[in-house]
């Protein structure tokens, strides 16, 4: 579904991302570990055009998007969930989902009930600002606002910073839920262990390179990722 | 019940000020200063909302909303002084080299529209720049629009540094307050719009914005343009409310009256803006003159009283007003009907309680 090739990110000055491929397949949950400034943030970013590549070429389901505009990339059905949440903190809770479907005209109704159905919490909360939600609420609502432009893609950068573990399982729990009902599912983690468990695919990326592939499974049980990644 | 019981409370409302300023027009003489603030306030408030759209709701800090006001207003009044008056008012220049003119309002159209043109071309490679940049780029333009207008060379349009005047003007009160209720209306569908939300999401968090498929450069053009729109047309009916008007005016002084009505009616708050403009203009116009003349009581003579103490007294009203009430006095919230029943039915509720 995705395709990333040879993808040259510059960022700052610094070569961030130095000539990396893999590929989503639909309907999967892909991972892209790796420790603080190894590129990842970098290459998400890239893929919505949020910073412009160098080189190399990303395809979306067949079509070269490398440097098109955030918002024709965002209609074609790709969505980035922001580091850090980046929720809007003075809109309410439906404004935030709602700015979360700007791309399209149509009725939201459907859309709304069913994130709030993968949320409940939200439901109750549609009418307070933004900010005065808890950090696990936010996460959720940001989640929840990418899924609102009905994205065939989501791309998830470090859903789980900050988040108490229980909060973090809970996270993880709608990540699976939502690409059982179809979505595709890019992550990027710290949280290496959550993260190759939930996923079909895994990636591991330092400084700036692809340094191992492997199924989630496989990885999880690799000598040198667990060295690395998992404290083991 | 809500919506239906807020539109009639709204539209009776509205109808009590209309009822209330046609009275108030009967009884005072034409001149009086209570006229004179109302008229004013409603050219202030349509200019302080435009910019709140623009500071309060997108987040650019814009300091250009007098250049936009100057365009305003010398767009209505070069294009709707009479022909026959033309001789007389471009003496320097031979009656000037418009030879028509068009009815009010069609002028007062075509001022909002002239300052849309040129926020649209400025608006090109300045809106490029953030916060304290963009204030600074804004700034200028209105400082070289300015000068700009009173050049020599255009004299033949713009009358160089000389007054225009003679162009159709109101008397009525009625005109201004509606004039300007009617834009702020579209301003408030614009903000209640998904435009709207999009401004107020790109104030929060442009990266998200962007990530969410919000064009961010069309998006901030547009927030520009419409703001300079409206704040032309407020241009426009200083114009008339001035009966003259002359390119030194719209200093930069100007544009920081209007920001003081912005923040002391609190960033992002329509209602905010409008309540703050009748305050500012009622006291620099009214309230606070008599600090400007000496007084005596009996045989003892008031201290500090003079001509110009009355700018001194403003200041530190703005002072206190940003140390202890930041937020203005809106902060975002909006005055609203349901606000209004919500204060009566809590002071009913207390009341039961002490009973």
């Amino acid at each position: 579904m995705l395709k990333v090739k040879d993808l040259k990110v510059n960022y700052g000055g610094i070569e961030a991302v130095k000539g990396i491929s893999f590929e989503v397949p639909e309907k999967s949950i892909v991972t892209l570990i790796g420790a603080n400034g190894a590129g990842k943030s970098t290459t998400l970013r890239s893929i919505v055009s949020l910073v412009k590549p160098a080189s190399g070429t990303i395809e979306f389901m067949g079509e070269n998007i490398t440097g098109k505009d955030t918002n024709e990339i965002v209609a074609k059905g790709i969505t980035l969930v922001p580091e850090g949440r980046k929720i809007f903190p003075d809109l309410t809770v439906l404004e935030n989902l709602k700015i979360g479907a700007y791309m399209r005209k149509d009725n939201l109704t459907d859309d709304l009930n069913w994130v709030y159905d993968l949320f409940p919490r939200l439901k109750e909360r549609h009418w307070q600002p933004g900010g005065t939600l808890s950090g696990g609420e936010q996460q959720m609502l940001a989640v929840a606002r990418a899924l609102m432009s009905r994205p065939k893609l989501i791309m998830m950068d470090e859903p789980s910073l900050g988040l108490a573990p229980l909060i973090v399982k809970g996270i993880f729990d709608i990540i699976k839920e939502i690409n059982r009902q179809g979505v595709t599912i890019l992550l990027i983690e710290q949280n290496a262990n959550m993260a190759l468990r939930t996923a079909d695919v895994g990636y591991v990326m330092e400084t700036g390179s692809i340094t191992m592939t492997g199924t989630g499974a496989e990885l999880l049980v690799n000598e040198q990722v667990r060295a690395a990644y998992l404290g083991k | 019940m809500g919506k239906k019981r807020n539109m009639i409370l709204g539209a009776l409302l509205l109808l009590a000020a209309i009822l209330a300023i046609v009275i108030l027009e009967k009884q005072l003489p034409p001149t009086h200063i209570a006229l004179m603030v109302l008229k004013k306030g409603c050219i202030y408030s349509l200019v302080a909302v435009s910019m709140n759209l623009l500071n309060g709701f997108t987040g650019l800090f814009s300091l250009g909303q007098a250049g936009f006001m100057l365009v305003g207003a010398y767009a209505y009044a070069v294009l709707t002084i009479p022909v026959e008056a033309r001789g007389s008012v471009y003496m320097y220049f031979d009656g000037g080299i418009i030879n028509f003119s068009v009815p009010m309002l069609v002028g007062l159209l075509a001022s909002g529209l002239a300052a849309l043109l040129f926020a649209w071309l400025i608006g090109l490679p300045v809106l490029r720049l953030k916060s304290d940049y963009l204030a600074i780029a804004t700034l200028g333009f209105a400082e070289i629009i300015r000068a700009f207008f009173q050049w020599d060379k255009l004299g033949v349009i713009t009358n160089g540094s000389n007054m225009l005047r003679k162009y159709p003007t109101f008397n009525s009160t009625l005109f201004p307050f509606i004039a300007s209720a009617i834009c702020i209306g579209i301003i408030v569908l614009m903000i209640h719009s998904s435009y709207g939300r999009a401004f107020r999401a790109i104030r929060d968090d442009e990266v998200a914005a962007e990530a969410m498929g919000i064009n961010l450069a069309k998006h901030k053009r547009m927030s520009f343009c419409v703001s300079s729109f409206f704040a032309g047309i407020g241009g426009g009916l200083l114009a008339m409310y001035q009966g003259s008007i002359q390119a030194a005016a719209f200093k930069s002084a100007m544009t920081y009256e209007i920001l003081l009505i912005v923040v002391i009616g609190g960033l992002g708050s329509v209602t905010g803006s409008c309540i703050a403009s009748f305050l500012f203009i009622a006291s620099s116009e009214w309230w606070l003159r008599f600090l400007d003349s000496e007084m005596t009581i009996g045989s003892f003579k008031v201290p500090f009283l003079r001509a110009g103490f009355r700018k001194v007294v403003f200041s530190v009203i703005i002072m206190l007003i940003v140390l202890f009430a930041r937020k203005g006095i809106m902060g975002d919230h909006e005055f609203s009907i349901d606000g209004i029943c919500r204060f009566f039915r809590n002071l009913g509720k207390k009341k039961e309680v002490k009973s």
